[in-house]
């Protein structure tokens, strides 16, 4: 259950909906406050530490680690070994469904990364397990580690992403390129990133014989709750799971990691509650990041800048033990309208842990590639990059041939370039130079990103008092899903915001899905809806079988939940309170379950996006190199918003996730020991406030009567697409240099003589 | 458990003689050496806490016209002390260009002075490192080297000198004063630090147990103020190390350079005075020919110590600016973006 206390809904003036209102976040003064309690902010009577041991090599094997040191360290409880550690009900290597990734619990000595957990010393207070782990001191047997997309041989994995085609093809490629009146063929590299959440993975784990509480951030409350009862082997409801907060997530804290688990085991060994969290660096290594790509873009167009032909490869990296394929070359099946395109991947295994999902996957990476070549082509047919991508709009899905959903691109590109001033643009680059006498440069970028949904459940039920409850396992990454699916849960019940309780981020509730995809808030969200729909609809039947009722008898023309009461479809002069339907028929309360999912027949007709144009203008030293973004203008439509405010914070930040992409993020990995060299957050570099410009985003309006019933497409992710490309552009426009390797730094716009 | 003494002497003599003890450090705010501490990179076996002697936090004004300024002075205060930040203006942009805010606000002037490299290697226990551990080799080498030295490098060691604020102060001549236990001495900022020669563990040419008391910048240094600038070229427009720096003080009479202070950040293991090519300014016109001449007599000497010949065009061309930002005279107050290029105008136009 959940016990947190929302702020009150912030006045706002309401016009019949909830939904559509910038409400504030209902958790903000609990955050601004410090009262938002984090996983690792819990403390349990009894507690001990748990402090992990890494691996400082990246293959090979633990030959020795010095137990008995660590064991006599005052404080110390125990250590946890692959010779010591509470037996498992399933081998942590095993892949019983496609969402299962392999995880390091101690299973046995190989090193398979740098950071992979090697042992864990639980201890009366974080200092002693911290010290019980150095003196640990463990030898290795070290095996040259494969580092770098060169780093071994190739192979064709078997899908990408998830499921998705390795590859596919549409059309025939190599004829319509060999045909083409004008070409071209570039190489993109992306570098290796690690989500970075300010939150660092935690868990409190307490066992009261075969029953588990937890604290600990989860996007994925009931996949979390069943990939712990595989492991322990105990039922999923032995199991309560507490995330009411995450501190960003990003993909990092969509399944349960190593660590996570390494923290229950520790619990279930020493019989006492333990808390476990990771420190920054142990970060880059068990929980995922984005692998690095190198992708090739061959682009074909005829005389009149139509594009004739598309084909994007692109090499990407796994782990040496596990599958997870970033589908970056995805990215060019949506976007413009080439009558031939193929995408393929290639992967190299490494000595990493295993890549997983980030924000944007495969789009991110495969759109500042395919963005980039768009741009190239463009200035090879001497168009303008704006009206190159119009005269190539795709109007129907280009790899399916499927009609869109809805697609309100084209109002994105003419609202965005309008409040830019693109019209403005020189089309040959180094042209505009500031009163200051920097390089000016200005880039546009097409952002997209799918418009998924997962499976939910939810709870809603009408008390006697007239006032409501909607429950939903909903996780709040600090996108705001606390105020916008209270939002969703107002209008399903028909009440006003203030009137209604809700309930999230516990493993209790009922299942909502993964916040991930961008899809939480259209899967959860559509859950909560039919379950206040359902619960309204019971009510009503109370109701209209009532001969007391005033809408009793109106089965047929059917009443309309508005304000709390329910009101006759064809005279609402008809209408009557929750509080008085119940209380006549004796009900303290009444509820009704939902759900929300995808609707296949829909699926199967439309191909179902977000869109939106991405205008950015990047100031450059012209001798020194440095690298400034000035502007950004985003315009998005990715369907009805249902919290304005909110989808604005995500779509800013999804535009300094660009930023970052273009010009920052990178981590550096030493080429031949495989370990990290800038796991922390002074030399990882991610935009500081001074990186960030005014930033400006619309939101266009957009109905999508096919989606699902709310409209609800997803604005978590495609903020990064379509920027990162526009930066990349704007780049070239100020300078005249196109660097494909990203991130773009000071050296790469230095070399070349800038005279 | 690595368990250390920890001592908080009230007097400079208690001090010196808390830290004649093999293995002893002296501990400022801890920005950089609790860090250390923490990854196993040193580990002291006492800390001498020197923040609560008395009379190291004043920033003086010397008959001579000079400045000294207590080894305490937090960098943020001497930064916006408004006195010296007019005398001194391109110190105080150094200053702050530096780290960020939050630990501006702690760090001091001898703990800036005494900070080490951030050669990644350094920092990561598991590598090879000729500075942490004498005659391990140096994993730089072979490895990512893309911001390490180009002047001044040694087989041993290609590590540069992280610090901003001691760019402008080997430029203005600076001297440290230096407490020990047979008494005090004082040495030019710029011979301070140590180029890595096969010592590259040794930073500097402090002894075991001597404290940095002060640092004193002479009153010539203030003639300079006219025409003073720090630029800091970085990955990110702040919070960032230098890629590299250039510290450039001008005096310019009747038209002519009759004085030129130039020094480098990032690109050495020290802060790196450019004396050739003050030589080369002075009695010249402050324009473009000039400065492209100073930029080439500083980097004369310069090569690549890994894949990172960049810096030495990169270094030429920031002296340029930094000349010829510091000839259009020192803004009167400190930019928005301390020390940025995007603080300033571009100047000259680079097609000329
Ligand atoms: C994330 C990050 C970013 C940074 N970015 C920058 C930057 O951009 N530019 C920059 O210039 N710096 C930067 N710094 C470095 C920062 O300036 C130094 O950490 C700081 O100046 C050290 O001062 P302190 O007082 O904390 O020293 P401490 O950490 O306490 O000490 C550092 C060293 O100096 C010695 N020491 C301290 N005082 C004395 C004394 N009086 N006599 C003799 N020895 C002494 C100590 O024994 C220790 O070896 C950054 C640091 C961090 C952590
Ligand atoms: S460059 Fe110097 S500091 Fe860096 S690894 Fe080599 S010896 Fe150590």
């Amino acid at each position: 259950m959940s016990d947190i206390r929302l702020t009150e809904a912030s006045s706002h003036m309401r016009h019949g909906s909830n939904i559509g209102q910038p409400l504030t976040r209902r958790d903000g003064i609990l955050k601004v406050t410090g009262q938002a309690r984090y996983a690792a902010d819990n403390h349990v009577p009894g507690m001990l530490h748990a402090v992990l041991a890494v691996s400082s090599v990246a293959r090979g094997r633990v030959t020795f680690l010095d137990v008995e040191a660590a064991k006599r360290h005052p404080g110390v409880v125990d250590v946890m070994t692959p010779v010591h550690k509470p037996r498992l009900a399933e081998d942590p290597d095993a892949k019983t469904h496609p969402f299962m990734f392999r995880l390091e619990l101690l299973q046995d000595d190989t090193v398979r990364y740098a950071n992979q957990a090697i042992a864990v010393v639980i201890a009366e207070t974080l200092e002693s397990a911290t010290e019980g782990a150095a003196l640990l001191a463990p030898r290795y047997e070290t095996q040259p580690a494969r580092v770098g997309l060169d780093g071994d041989k190739s192979f064709a994995p078997p899908a990408v992403g998830v499921g998705n085609p390795a590859e596919v093809r549409h059309g025939d490629v190599n004829s319509a390129l060999t045909d083409a009146s004008m070409r071209i063929e570039a190489t993109y590299e992306t570098p290796a990133q690690y989500h970075n959440a300010m939150e660092p993975h935690a868990i409190v784990a307490a066992w009261d014989g075969d029953t588990l509480s937890i604290d600990t951030p989860s996007q994925g409350l009931a996949m979390a709750q069943a990939r712990i009862a595989g492991l322990f082997g105990i039922p999923p409801s032995n199991i309560h799971i507490r995330s009411p907060f995450l501190g960003g997530g990003f993909g990092s804290k969509g399944l349960i990691s190593g660590p996570q688990i390494l923290g229950i085991m520790a619990a279930r060994l020493v019989g006492k509650p333990v808390k476990l969290t990771l420190r920054r660096e142990q970060m880059y290594g068990p929980v995922g990041h984005r692998a690095p790509t190198r992708q090739t873009l061959r682009v074909g167009m005829d005389g009149d800048g139509r594009l004739t032909a598309i084909d994007h490869h692109a090499r990407t990296a796994s782990s040496s033990f596990d599958d997870f394929f970033e589908p970056a070359a995805d990215a060019s099946h949506t976007l413009y309208a080439s009558p031939a395109i193929a995408t393929s991947h290639e992967v190299v295994r490494l000595d990493t842990g295993t890549p997983l999902f980030m924000r944007a996957p495969g789009e991110a990476p495969g759109s500042i590639a395919l963005e980039s070549a768009i741009d190239e082509a463009a200035w090879m047919c001497g168009m303008d990059p704006l009206a190159f991508r119009l005269k190539n709009y795709a109007d129907v899905e280009p790899i399916t041939g499927k009609p869109f959903s809805s697609k309100a691109l084209r109002e994105c590109y003419a609202q965005g370039a309008e409040r830019f001033g693109w019209a403005r643009r020189p089309l040959k680059p180094r042209q505009l130079r500031d009163e200051a006498g920097f390089l000016v440069g200005w880039g546009v970028g097409t952002a997209t990103f799918p418009a998924l949904m997962f499976a939910a459940d939810a709870r809603a039920v009408i008390r006697a008092d007239g006032s409501g409850l909607v429950e939903s396992g909903a996780h709040d990454m600090g996108q705001g899903a606390w105020t916008a699916l209270a939002q969703i849960a107002a209008d399903g019940l028909g009440l006003d915001l203030a009137q209604v309780e809700f309930r999230a981020g516990t493993s209790d509730l009922p299942d909502a899905g993964i916040a991930g995809g961008s899809a939480h808030t259209a899967t959860a969200g559509m859950a909560i809806h039919n379950a206040g729909a359902a619960v309204t609809a019971k009510l009503a039947d109370l109701a209209m079988s009532d001969e007391r009722s005033p809408l009793f008898g109106a089965g047929n023309t059917g009443v309309i939940a508005r304000d709390g009461r329910l009101y006759r479809r064809d005279d609402e002069s008809w209408s009557e309170d929750y509080a008085d339907i119940l209380t006549r028929a004796g009900l303290a309360e009444i509820e009704a379950r939902g759900k929300g999912g995808m609707d296949p027949a829909a699926q199967s007709i439309y191909a179902m996006h977000a869109h939106g144009a991405v205008f950015a203008e990047v100031k450059v030293d012209p001798d020194l190199g440095q690298v400034r973004v000035s502007r950004m203008v985003g315009a998005f439509a990715a369907g009805r918003i249902i919290n304005p405010r909110l989808a604005r914070s995500q779509l800013f930040g999804g535009m300094i996730w660009g930023i970052s992409f273009a010009l920052h993020e990178e981590a550096v990995m030493d080429p031949r020991s495989g370990r990290l060299l800038n796991a922390n957050l002074a030399e990882y570099h991610v935009p500081v406030n001074a990186d960030v410009p005014s930033l400006d985003v619309l939101t266009v309006e957009e109905h999508d009567p096919y989606v699902n019933a709310l409209g609800i497409k997803g604005v978590g992710e495609i903020g990064v697409t379509g920027s990162a490309g526009a930066i990349a552009n704007a780049v070239w426009h100020a300078t005249g240099f196109r660097v494909r390797r990203f991130p773009i730094r000071i050296g790469d716009l230095v070399v070349p003589a800038s005279d | 458990m690595k368990t250390f003494d920890y001592v908080r002497p009230s007097t400079v003599v208690d001090a010196i003689a808390a830290a004649a003890a093999p293995g002893a450090a002296y501990l400022a705010a801890g920005t950089n050496l609790l860090d250390l501490m923490k990854g196993g990179v040193v580990s002291p076996k006492r800390l001498v806490d020197v923040t609560r002697l008395p009379g190291l936090d004043r920033i003086e004004r010397l008959p001579d016209g000079g400045t000294r300024i207590g080894a305490l002075v937090r960098n943020a205060d001497l930064a916006h002390d408004s006195e010296f930040a007019k005398s001194y203006p391109a110190v105080a942009e150094a200053l702050l260009s530096g780290a960020s805010a939050q630990l501006r606000n702690a760090a001091t002037v001898g703990g800036n002075l005494m900070q080490r490299t951030r050669c990644s290697y350094f920092y990561d226990a598991a590598s090879a490192c000729n500075k942490r551990s004498p005659g391990a080799g140096c994993d730089a080498r072979e490895g990512e080297n893309r911001l390490h030295a180009v002047l001044g490098w040694s087989d041993a060691c290609i590590a540069t000198h992280p610090s901003d604020f001691c760019v402008p102060l080997v430029a203005l001549d600076a001297v440290v004063e230096i407490e020990g236990r047979d008494g005090g001495r004082e040495i030019p900022v710029q011979f301070f630090h140590r180029l890595p020669g096969d010592a590259p563990e040794r930073d500097s040419v402090l002894e075991p147990g001597e404290l940095i008391v002060a640092v004193r910048l002479p009153g010539e240094a203030r003639t300079f103020a006219a025409h003073a600038r720090y630029l800091k070229l970085r990955e990110r427009t702040s919070y960032a190390f230098a890629v590299v720096s250039a510290a450039a003080c001008l005096k310019i009479e009747q038209g002519i350079i009759k004085d030129a202070r130039l020094a480098l950040g990032g690109v050495a293991a020290k802060p790196w005075r450019a004396r050739e090519a003050e030589d080369a300014l002075i009695g010249a016109h402050p324009d473009a020919a000039a400065y492209r001449w100073a930029a080439e007599a500083a980097l004369a000497g310069a090569k690549p110590s890994g894949n990172n010949a960049f810096k030495i065009e990169l270094a030429q061309r920031i002296i340029i600016r930094a000349l010829t930002l510091a000839a259009t005279g020192t803004p009167a107050r400190i930019p928005a973006l301390p020390a940025s290029p995007f603080s300033s105008a571009a100047g000259i136009p680079h097609n000329v």
